[in-house]
């Protein structure tokens, strides 16, 4: 059973927000790195609004996740800019290297990769975000790179 | 007293290059040098460089460094602050202000650029609200609040003629009328920032760059309207965008310029921000609505229109940023100046983004008419690598097809529209001739199939469908009549899909279609022969 108290807590702090449910699951989220089932269901017990709604809000919107997911997220663009300036080579090296195909997590939990749209970086495509820090300019060598020293890092920080 | 400024552009370009670390190896080694009382680091927004690294420029002497890494901080030190050398390795001459004119009372041209919403990106700190105010800022408002009635606002919006920005280029003046004209105890004005348009970065550049500018905009709509909220919807993913608004309207709400009574005119105007949790369709306005109101965000039927039926039910304008950021300009020094700029059915400037196989990618404003020719040769520096021009996607992934025959077209709302194309979001992406048009279209399609809120069976399944006879034609399956197929149904969608998003996904689909039908048909014979041997 988990912790629910903090869910609490969150509500209350925008009490004073007219409309809050997308700020209560983004704050919720980062809290308990998801949006499982038990902690929707108590959000809809206290904000009163019916659980069907809450679940539809929350797989409409690409920030929000009712899956855990790795300690990094890795999010390619592919959209056009992108397109034309090389990612699909970008975005292969990376599925190669962290062997993963789209939405999927590592079986260690470090790594998940998916799609991200126009980050509105492209005077300096291709680009990919890693949690909330951008990397631009990406070449196949230059992605596989910094994945390593994120690696690195989740190893270190375990 | 600081001897020498050093402005370093932070926005998410820079950043992206590696700004915030050469920004506090910067500090740091100034402060070894015991030089941090006499060279100052100012944090700036686009300094309109992109692509070469993070810039620096040094005040006064006006050299720009390009391409600066952590390691070339102590050089700069040692010989330009130290012994007065400038580090010509470094410097950066390519300077969007080169060819700088200046006329009284005219908006500071640079080159073929004419910057009004721009004015300030890259010039003033656009963290402190003492330099918004020393370059102009908030006297729009104060001259409103103080010797304009609303009706005058709103006429002299009408009369510069303003389009709304976010790619419909609707009246803004006719659009606030619809509003001031509703009687009601509750008005709001939304700003759209929900920028997502792939390749458009100019909301996103303007907010980091000069955001009381937006904030200046919203509260004479307010005014204009009889509106006393507003919020500002902003896509998650800007978070550096998201700080600077929140910070700038705390130093706004602490000058008296938001909240109660403003310059004592007894008009009210609050601001808030809301972050958008990743939705392409969220830049539709009722599906923004929908969203701030907590749901998911899916457009609604219309009309009612906004202005007349819009946030929990309320008369509500929802106006673009870069819309918004033109409205102090305008009221300050009038829509004769305004009018003055661009052409007349398409009057002032427009901000594009210049993106993909490009020489100088980046922001610009320009006056609206300015030719396509004039944009990627002129001020993008042509294609890099000796390639030859393609085609362009002007506006976005949604925005029309231009080729070869297109180049000498003015860029105006009223020119584009004539050949079934708009200027939609400014974006403005440039293909080279080693791309494959066929693999292209099938990216925009795979962006729409992934976008589609899936709330009409024509968009959702329409571009399911399209997406996989691309996919087919890709996989060399393809057969001629999927062509038809594709055309048919793409304008099927055009017709009959719910929203603007459906409506107008075929759009670039048909432009490929019919401009390089060749490289399709070409693509699928090539294909049947090798099946055949």
């Amino acid at each position: 059973m988990q912790e629910l108290s903090r869910v609490d807590d969150i509500i209350q702090s925008y009490s004073e927000v007219k409309t809050p449910l997308i700020y209560i699951l983004k704050d919720v989220q980062k809290e308990y790195g998801y949006l499982s089932d038990v902690v929707l269901t108590h959000v809809a017990k206290k904000v009163n609004i019916p659980l069907s709604e809450i679940y539809g809000v929350a797989t409409f919107y690409s920030l929000f996740t009712t899956k855990p997911k790795g300690k990094y997220i890795v999010r390619c663009c592919n959209n056009a800019p992108c397109h034309v300036k090389g990612s699909k080579e970008v975005l292969e090296a990376i599925k190669k290297y962290l062997g993963l195909e789209m939405t999927e997590t590592t079986a260690c939990g470090t790594f998940t990769l998916e799609f991200t749209s126009c980050l509105g970086l492209c005077a300096v495509a291709p680009v990919m975000m890693i949690n909330d820090d951008v990397y631009g300019n990406l070449t196949p060598e230059k992605a596989v790179a910094i994945l390593k020293d994120y690696k690195m890092k989740g190893l270190s920080n375990a | 007293m600081h001897r020498n400024h050093v402005l370093i552009a932070m926005d998410a370009h820079t950043i992206a290059q590696g700004a915030r670390s050469v920004r506090d190896a910067l500090k740091r080694e100034l402060e070894m040098a015991s030089l941090s009382n006499e060279v100052k680091v100012v944090e700036t927004g686009s300094l309109g460089i992109y692509n070469k690294g993070v810039v620096l420029v040094v005040f006064p002497d006006d050299v720009y460094y390009a391409g600066v890494k952590i390691e070339d901080v102590s050089e700069i030190i040692a010989e330009h602050f130290i012994k007065g050398r400038v580090v010509e390795r470094l410097r950066y001459t390519d300077i969007p202000e080169a060819e700088e004119v200046k006329e009284v009372g005219a908006a500071p041209r640079f080159g073929k650029q004419v910057r009004v919403v721009l004015k300030n990106a890259g010039v003033i700190d656009p963290e402190s609200i003492d330099e918004y105010i020393a370059h102009d800022g908030y006297e729009a408002l104060g001259k409103a609040l103080t010797e304009m009635k609303p009706d005058d606002v709103i006429d002299e919006v009408k009369k510069s003629g303003l389009q709304g920005r976010g790619g419909a280029f609707f009246p803004t003046g006719l659009k606030w009328s619809f509003a001031a004209a509703e009687e009601s105890d509750q008005k709001y004005i939304i700003c759209n920032a929900d920028e997502g348009e792939p390749g458009t970065f100019k909301d996103r550049l303007i907010l980091e760059g000069d955001p009381h500018c937006v904030i200046e905009g919203m509260v004479l709509a307010g005014y204009a309207v009889g509106a006393t909220q507003g919020y500002v919807y902003i896509r998650g993913e800007y978070r550096m965008s998201i700080d600077r608004l929140n910070r700038a309207i705390k130093q706004a709400r602490a000058n008296g310029l938001l909240g109660e009574n403003i310059f004592d005119s007894g008009f009210s105007f609050d601001l808030e921000v809301r972050e958008g949790a990743g939705a392409y369709i969220c830049g539709e306005e009722t599906a923004l609505i929908e969203s701030i109101e907590g749901k998911r965000g899916e457009p609604r039927d219309k009309p009612p229109f906004p202005p007349s039926v819009g946030l929990w039910g309320k008369p509500t304008i929802v106006n673009n940023v870069e819309t918004l950021a033109n409205i102090p300009q305008i009221l300050l020094r009038g829509s004769d100046w305004y009018r003055a700029m661009g052409t007349e059915k398409s009057p002032g400037t427009k901000v594009f983004t210049m993106v993909g196989n490009i020489n100088n990618p980046g922001l610009i404003e320009v006056p609206m008419g300015i030719t396509l020719r004039e944009i990627i040769y002129d001020i993008g520096h042509g294609i890099p690598g000796g390639k030859g021009f393609k085609l362009a996607q002007m506006g976005g992934t949604t925005g029309g097809i231009l080729t070869e025959e297109h180049l000498d077209l003015p860029m105006t709302v009223e020119s584009l529209r004539e050949i079934g194309a708009g200027l939609g979001s400014g974006a403005l992406l440039v293909v080279d001739d080693r791309q494959d048009v066929v693999e292209l279209v099938e990216n925009f399609v795979e962006f729409f199939d992934h976008e589609s809120c899936g709330k009409c069976t024509l968009c959702r399944e329409g571009n399911g469908r399209l997406l996989e006879l691309l996919r087919r034609i890709n996989n060399g399956k393809g057969r001629l009549q999927d062509l038809d197929l594709m055309e048919d149904l793409a304008m099927t969608m055009m017709k009959g899909a719910f929203c603007g998003l459906g409506q107008a996904a075929p759009i670039p689909i048909l432009g490929c279609l019919k401009y390089f039908r060749d490289d399709f048909v070409k693509k699928i014979e090539t294909a049947e022969t090798a099946l055949a041997a």
